[in-house]
Formats: C-alpha cells, structure tokens, sequence
C-alpha cells in the first residue's frame, strides 16, 4: 500500500518534467512528434525499472557508512558515499550500453527508430536525479525504489506525450508570434501544465 | 571548428549571440529547479563553469589519446570526477547552499552543456581556447541563471540575496509578493520571455 502510494505519487505529484524540471534537454529536442516521444518515454522508463534497484542495492550494500559490514567487522567504519556520484553515472551509462546492445539484437527496427536518443539517455538528467532522490530520501526497500522508477518513469512518458500532442496541434494551427515559435511557445505550454499538474499536490491513496 | 578561431570570438560569442541556454536550449534543467532564490543562482552559476573549464581543459589535453567508442564514458568520468570534488568543497565550506542545491549539484554531470561543449568544442581544439570555451558558456549560463533567479526572488518574495528590498509601505499599502513566483513553472515562463526578447532583437535566431 506504501508503495503504491509512492508509485502514484510519483506519477502525478513528484512528475519529473513537471515538478523537477529533470530531462528538459531531451524532452525539448525530442517533444515534436508524439511518436519518438512515446519511444524515448519508453526507453527512460526501461531505465529508470532498471537502474534504480541496482543503484539502491550499490547503496545499500557498498556505498553508505557501514554498509560494508557484510565483508567482516573491520570495514564496519569505512565510508564511501562521496564515490556515489561516479557509481551511480557508471551504472547508468554501462546499463545503457547493454540496454542498447540488446535492443539492436533482438528488435533490430525499434533500434532504428530510437536512433540516437537510446546512447544519449545515458546523459538524461531524470536518470541520474532519480538514483539522487532515492539516495536522500532513504527509500526503504529494493521494492520501494522499483516502484519510485517506475512511477517516475511513467510520469516521463506521460508528460512528454502530452506536450508532443499539444505541440503537434500548435505547429498546426495556432498563428505563435514569430520570436516565440519553436522553443519558446514549448516552454509556456509546459509551465501551464505544470501549474494544472500542481492541482494533484497531496494526492493520497 | 577545427581551425584555427578567434580566441576572443570564441570567449565572448556564448554570453549572449550563442548562449548555450536560450539559444543553444542546454541544461534547462537546473535553470529552473533552482532559481527561486538569488544565492544558489549565483552558486551554481559559479560550479558549473568552473567544472565546464576545467573538463574542458582535461578533455582536449587528452583528445588524441581518447579512443572514438568509449569518449562518452571518458567525458563522464572526468566531469564526474570534477563534480565530485566542487560537492565536497561545498559541503565544506557552505553548507547551507549545498543542503538548498540538493541533489542538483550532482547533476552538473548530467548537465548538457557539458556533454555538448566537450563533444563540439573540446574534443577538436587546443586547451587555451577550450578553456576560454568553457568559461565563456559557464559565464553564459550564470548571467540566465541569475537573471531568472534576480526576478523570482524579487518578485516572489520581495527580498534579494536574502535582504529585503520592497519597503514595508508598500506592503502597508496592499502590495501582495507574488506567490506564483516562488512556484518551479513559473522560471520556464521567465526563460520564455528572456528567449521572447532576445528573438525580437535577433531575427535570424527565430525558428520557423
């Protein structure tokens, strides 16, 4: 129930795009079509599933003071937490390596179509923001930090397809003001569904 | 850019005709989360082109030596090496800065500007100029943040740097601080309305 709670929260409330501004840079480049987003959106949240639980176990059981404990009494003092930062980003671009490796092998027309966003998720800010929230906010369990992934990562998709939606429609139809077009109108479009995604603020199951 | 090029363009060009915010759109993201007050603005400002300057430097000292497959992990590694060190020098020296700016220090990392410096300018230059790259982006980037952040802390909460600038009259007279500011949609408004003006006086920044 806890954990749900959290996976909801982490959709609506805690939505990376909306609430933390985390992945901009993508989401900018990639929101023109609601097609790329969806498979961008996808691959992010493969990641976010995957990487979280492994850097929550790195945490757990290498990186924190006295997580070594399990190899014997005498490393019970040692403290590694200022590592985490290059464990956390060398988890994730290794884990992007072998997601792409795999992808290219088994399903060789989705590699295709991702193109260039599959290594470039390796430098995706949500990625390693969501290993860093899970770091200060002390998630409790493996199961806990699987479930912030994927709520996180769903909340990803969720928002750049809306965005790519809306922004299909204003290529379109809507006469912007010259200076604006492009990434400016993009910008408003995502602080006014940002402000109606506060709306969600205390959402509780 | 592999010519030989102006060291002075190549200082002066990102702070304002090619600035890597609102014209090249990198690293938005810290842009906005941490914005609402003026001082971690300026902080921020600060570590990330001292790292870009630095990785910068490192990065085209060794870029014949970097093989093509693995430079991404390269890059990461020296820039997180870097991060690592201004994160433990703030946690030093200014504690308070450092427990407001969270976990986005450590996502200096992951900051584009980075990446996208490094793969279109380091990689292909010699150090001097890489180094006046990297703090003319940096410096890029700090003057945006701390327009954004000198609006919101002011609008939003009447106050810069932490001092109180609007007079208590005016409150005694009905002025009410913007509440809205405060709010993390409101920076990608002001982002816009920077992007806004900046477009109106270049045309042929203008996208179609």
């Amino acid at each position: 129930m806890e954990n749900l709670n959290l996976f909801i929260r982490s959709i609506f409330v805690d939505n990376m795009i909306f609430a933390y501004f985390l992945g901009m840079c993508s989401f900018l480049a990639v929101s023109k079509n609601v097609k790329t987003a969806f498979g961008l959106g996808v691959a992010v949240t493969f990641m976010l599933v995957v990487t979280l639980p492994v850097n929550w176990l790195l945490e757990h059981y290498v990186l924190r003071p006295g997580a070594l404990t399990w190899l014997g009494d005498e490393y019970a003092g040692v403290d590694l937490s200022f590592l985490s930062l290059i464990m956390f980003i060398a988890v994730i671009a290794s884990m992007t390596q072998l997601v792409e490796m795999a992808v290219e092998k088994y399903s060789p027309s989705l590699y295709a179509s991702l193109g260039i966003f599959l290594p470039l998720i390796a430098v995706n800010c949500a990625i390693l923001g969501g290993s860093l929230f899970m770091q200060q906010r002390e998630f409790g369990s493996v199961w806990t930090a699987t479930c912030a992934g994927a709520g996180w990562g769903l909340g990803w998709l969720l928002a750049i397809c809306a965005v790519a939606a809306i922004r299909e429609r204003v290529a379109t139809y809507s006469n912007v003001p010259a200076p604006l077009r492009g990434t400016g109108i993009t910008f408003i479009i995502t602080a006014l569904m940002g402000i109606a995604f506060m709306s969600f603020l205390g959402i509780k199951i | 850019m592999a010519e030989k090029t102006d060291n002075r363009q190549v200082f002066l060009n990102p702070l304002s005709r090619n600035n890597p915010v609102v014209v090249q759109i990198l690293g938005i993201c810290s842009v906005l989360a941490v914005t609402a007050k003026l001082e971690p603005a300026i902080v921020m400002g600060i570590s990330v082109t001292a790292v870009l300057a630095f990785s910068n430097v490192i990065i085209s000292l060794i870029r014949n030596t970097i093989p093509t497959n693995i430079r991404i992990i390269v890059q990461l590694v020296v820039v997180a090496g870097l991060v690592v060190i201004v994160d433990q020098l703030l946690k030093a020296y200014a504690y308070d800065v450092s427990k407001q700016l969270s976990v986005f220090i450590g996502l200096i990392i992951t900051n584009c500007i980075l990446m996208g410096r490094l793969e279109a300018f380091a990689m292909a230059n010699r150090p001097l100029p890489a180094f006046l790259d990297g703090i003319g982006n940096g410096l890029g980037y700090a003057a945006i943040l701390i327009i954004v952040g000198f609006f919101r802390e002011l609008l939003g909460s009447g106050t810069l740097l932490g001092f109180q600038v609007v007079p208590q009259c005016f409150y005694e007279a009905g002025y009410v601080n913007n509440g809205l500011m405060i709010l993390p949609p409101m920076a990608l408004i002001v982002v816009a309305c920077i992007i806004w003006v900046q477009r109106a006086r270049n045309k042929d920044l203008r996208e179609e």
